[in-house]
Formats: structure tokens, sequence, C-alpha cells
């Protein structure tokens, strides 16, 4: 195969690490479409948030037991729900968009039939994912901080750590969608997994009221390490042994699955 | 095979797609000159998109040698995808943005510079007369429209080989029609095509040469007039007759013309000269509903090399 050696160089091509590239800038072309809707979600979500749990229910708590171990409830609660609206965003952004990409308008198809490959394809909708992840996580925490929900500037190392939550979910749901047939499963992920996983990853309330047994369940979910990381950032004493172990734990579960949705979209895509 | 001739952009040895047992395509051989306009002609599940995919290199042939401009695709997919233009069945556009925006995002998939891209998608547009269109929305546009952009996207990297699967299908007779235009351009300046289609005259039409393929395989080859020539007649003289089985009126005018077939809803009597078999189907007192000399088309090859219809 000699003959081979001699690969044309085409005017055009770009050098394989920066084909993710374009991959990700035709995600943001389409953003631009619908941006306008999507910032109102964002700013209204933590809007809702802070006034019915924070201070609603927030008040009820501190009159009635003084807060959480001493803690307002708005700064023990907003923490917490910071990490939860990363994985809702994170779902939004890895269910859909992924499904539809394979068998609806089949743009990674569109994609593949060009000199970029399978893991620019994945890497660029991923950096896409992350990049609405730190949008949203950003105008929350903005928000927020307005309320007062944050005690210390050490918030500001909860963003990195809320969208390594948010890409902990976004990772393994897209391997998730690239295999589903219809949109059924997804009903699946966010009535079984992704609800109970809000109610019960020790955002509202400390996992140790829990019964013992369920205990265990909220340790190994990617939420409640993205929920206790930043409560003691916002707190503004953190254990950063701890802060680091919370991180590590979040890049496994990122690493994990990555190869998870490596496979997954080769062997949709590349048959 | 020591040194690849440079004009041979395309060259299948054997080359075979099975889906678990299922075999899409069975070990065809096939070859493709610069300039040429080649043509893969065959019914639905014949194994022309299988194909397609596999010298697109998207889909990795399960066996045979695969030779695209004298490289193997499983190794050199994106530097061979480089120099495609690829129209798939489906137009995989986006809906949602502008018919501008989809050149732009393709053209920088091709890691073309941004100015590089519109100055491009300015002369794309000219040519897939799409112009007045640039700024809307893509998903109200007509199918031909849109075929037009699948095409114009496809050249923004300026390709080699420009592979199209299916055209036209789905389109009206006008739609087809400027879109054959614009495809004779594009050959006329030199680009190869690679085509599928289960059309007749757009094969004839488009290919200067073609394979018909059935169930994988390759049944026949050659220019369309070639075909013609060595599996029909010069003319065929259809009947159809007042009946519910065209098979019992058979025997009534056997031995005119060299052939006949059967079809569920007429005879088909392949002759030298349609006008005298069908004089001669008079004189022998047969009165059909209606009687029709034709040329022979590819649609004759392809009943005569397989029994059946190419589109039913």
């Amino acid at each position: 195969m000699a003959a081979s050696a001699s690969t044309t160089t085409h005017e055009a091509t770009p050098p394989a690490p920066a084909r993710w590239r374009p991959v990700f800038g035709s995600w943001l072309t389409a953003y631009k479409r619908t941006w306008r809707g999507s910032l109102f979600g964002r700013l209204l979500s933590p809007l809702m948030f802070l006034l019915s749990i924070g201070l609603g229910l927030g008040s009820l708590v501190d009159h009635s037991a003084g807060g959480v171990g001493g803690v307002p409830y708005l700064q023990y609660v907003v923490p917490g729900i910071l990490a939860a609206q990363a994985m809702w965003v994170a779902m939004s952004e890895s269910t859909y968009p992924v499904m539809g990409a394979i068998r609806w308008n089949e743009k990674y198809h569109a994609m593949l039939a060009t000199p970029v490959g399978i893991n620019d394809v994945l890497i660029g909708h991923l950096v896409y994912v992350a990049v609405q992840i730190t949008g949203a996580t950003v105008i929350f925490i903005g928000v927020a901080a307005l309320f007062g929900s944050f005690s210390s500037w050490w918030v500001v190392l909860a963003l990195p750590i809320t969208v390594l939550t948010g890409m902990a979910f976004a990772v393994p749901v897209f391997a998730f969608s690239a295999k589903q047939e219809t949109d059924g499963g997804f009903n699946i992920l966010f009535r079984f997994i992704m609800t109970p996983l809000f109610l019960f990853s020790g955002i509202f309330f400390p996992v140790d009221q829990l019964p013992a047994f369920m205990r265990p369940v909220a340790w190994i979910t990617p939420l409640w390490h993205g929920v206790e990381a930043n409560r003691s950032l916002a707190l503004g004493s953190p254990d950063l042994a701890s802060v680091a172990g919370n991180t590590a734990y979040l890049l496994v579960v990122i690493a994990v699955g990555g190869w998870l949705a490596r496979r997954a979209f080769t062997r949709r895509l590349v048959v | 095979m020591t040194r690849p001739d440079p004009n041979l952009l395309l060259r299948a040895t054997g080359l075979t797609k099975t889906f678990g047992d299922f075999t899409a395509v069975d070990g065809i051989d096939f070859a493709v000159e610069r300039g040429e306009s080649f043509g893969f002609l065959g019914p639905n599940g014949a194994g022309k998109s299988s194909t397609m995919k596999m010298v697109g290199c998207v889909s990795p042939a399960t066996g045979g040698k695969l030779r695209v401009f004298g490289q193997d695709p499983a190794t050199h997919g994106p530097a061979i995808r480089a120099r495609l233009g690829v129209v798939p069945q489906k137009d995989t556009l986006d809906e949602e943005l502008t018919v501008e925006e989809n050149l732009w995002i393709y053209g920088r998939y091709f890691g073309l510079s941004k100015s590089e891209v519109r100055s491009r998608t300015r002369e794309l547009l000219d040519f897939a007369q799409l112009t007045d269109r640039a700024t809307t929305r893509v998903e109200p546009l007509s199918g031909g429209m849109k075929r037009r952009l699948t095409i114009a996207r496809s050249l923004i990297s300026r390709p080699e080989i420009l592979l199209l699967d299916e055209p036209t299908t789905g389109l009206d007779p006008q739609a087809r029609h400027v879109l054959w235009d614009r495809l004779f351009r594009l050959k006329r300046r030199g680009v190869t095509l690679v085509l599928t289609t289960h059309y007749m005259d757009e094969a004839e039409q488009l290919c200067d040469r073609l394979v018909v393929m059935d169930h994988g395989k390759i049944v026949a080859q050659g220019s369309p007039r070639s075909l013609i020539s060595e599996y029909s007649t010069r003319e065929v003289l259809e009947l159809r007759f007042d009946t519910d089985d065209h098979a019992q009126h058979g025997a009534a005018i056997a031995g005119i013309g060299e052939r006949i077939e059967v079809l569920p809803d007429r005879l088909l009597v392949y002759a030298e000269d349609g006008d005298s078999a069908a004089t001669e189907v008079h004189q022998r007192g047969v009165r059909p509903l209606s009687s029709l000399v034709r040329r022979s088309t590819l649609e004759d090859v392809f009943l005569h090399l397989t029994g059946r219809t190419l589109v039913d």
C-alpha cells in the first residue's frame, strides 16, 4: 500500500484535532434562532425557585427550625438547586437533540459525509452542551446572588463544579439517547431517574435524614456530589479535600460516559 | 497494481456489505474514471444505497476491496471525504436555518475559511437558482428547491466526485428537469457524477455508463444504448386488453416480434419494427383495447433481466 502514502493534501481539509470546531459552530448557529426564548427560561427558572422554595418555604423552615444546622434555608438550598438545574439543562440538551440529529433531521449524518468524524461530532456537540450549561449556571448564580443566596466568594468555584455536574449527566445520556428507537425511554429517564434524584440528593434536606438504605443511592449519583461541593463552597468554609473528591468522582463519571457515548455513536452512525 | 491510475477514481472488486444474515451488496465489481457519469440502476432494496454509503466512506465494507482516489476508505476516510460531494437520499438540511446558513455551516466542516465559504456560497446559490432565497428559512421551501440546495451544499468543497443517491425521487416532472439541467452543467465542467436511480429516464438522461443491480448483484452493465441493443429490441408494442388476465391473449399473438412479455396490465411485444408488429396483430384478428408503439427503454432491459418491472 505504498501508493496510498501519497495522500493528496486537499487545500481545504483542516487538521484532524480542529474538526470538532465547525461541529460546535453549527450547533451555535442553530442556537441563534432560539436564544431569546431560552434566555427567558433561564432567567425565569432561578426566580421561581428562589421565590417559592428559597423565600417561601425558607421563611417557614427558618422560623420553625432555625434553618438547617444553623444555616438560613435560602443559603442551604440554593447551591443544591444550582447543581440540579445544571442536570435539567444537561438532560434537555442531550436527549431530544441527540435523537433528532440521529433519527429525525440526520444532522450527524450530514456532518459525517464530510471530513468530520465520529469523535468530532461527539466532542463538538458536547462542548456546545457544556457552553449551554455554563451560560445557564452563570445566569442562575447572578440572579441568586441578588437575593443574597451566597455568603462567600468561594461560590465562584461552584461554576466549574456545576458545569461538571451537568456534564456528568449529559455525557452518559448522549450514550443512552443514541441507543433509543423512540422517545419513550426519555419519559422513563425523566420520571424515574431525574425526578427522584432531584428530590433525594440532599438538595432540600440532608441525606442523613433519609433511611439508611437510601443514602448510598444518593452517594453514587453525580448530583449528590455536585450538591455537596457547591454547598460547601457557597457557605464559605469549604472542606477542599471533599470538594476535590466530589470533583474527581464527577470526572470519572464523565470519562466512563464518554467511552459509552463513543461506542453508542459508532454503533449507531457507522453501519 | 503498482501505480494507481490517477484517472481511475473508483474501483471496487468483490465489494460486499452484509447486515447480520442479510446480504445487501453481494460481491460487486465496478470502476469509474474521471469525468464519467456513472449510474447504479435498480429497484428499491437492490443494494444501491449501501454501495453509495461505502463509496462515501461512511459505511465500512464487509468484504472485498474498494479504492476511492486510489485510497482505502478504511484508513483514509476523512481524506477521501474531503474530495467527495454527497447528495444523500434524504435532504439532511437544517430546516430551521436559512438557505445561506446551511451552506456556511457545511463549508466549515471542510475547514474552509469564513470568507471563502461566503464567496463560494454566492456562486453556488446562483448556480442552484436560489439567490433570491438566500436569507429565507429552509423549511417552507419546495422539494425541488431543497434538493437544489442539497446539491449546492455538496459542491461547496469543489468535490472531484459527486455522489447522488436518488437525486430526483419524489420531485415533480418540472423540478426533475431543472435538476437534470444543473447536473448536466456540472458534468460539462468535468465533475465526475456517480448516481443511483430507479428511474429509467433519469439513467438514460444522465449516465454515460451504468450497472443494473438486483438483489445486491450487478446483472448487466454498459451504456444505456448498448444495454438496450443487447437486451432489448429497437421498439416495443404495448397491447392492452379488456381482461383480468393478459396471459390468455399471449397465445393469439405468439410468434409476432422477437419476444413477448406478459405483465398484469398489458402485453409487451418486442420487435425491431413496432408498426409492422401491430399490423400483424391486427391481421390475426386480435382486437386489443389499445395498442402503442414506443422505443425500447432501460425499463425493458430490466424487465428482461429480472422478469420484474422496476417501479411497482
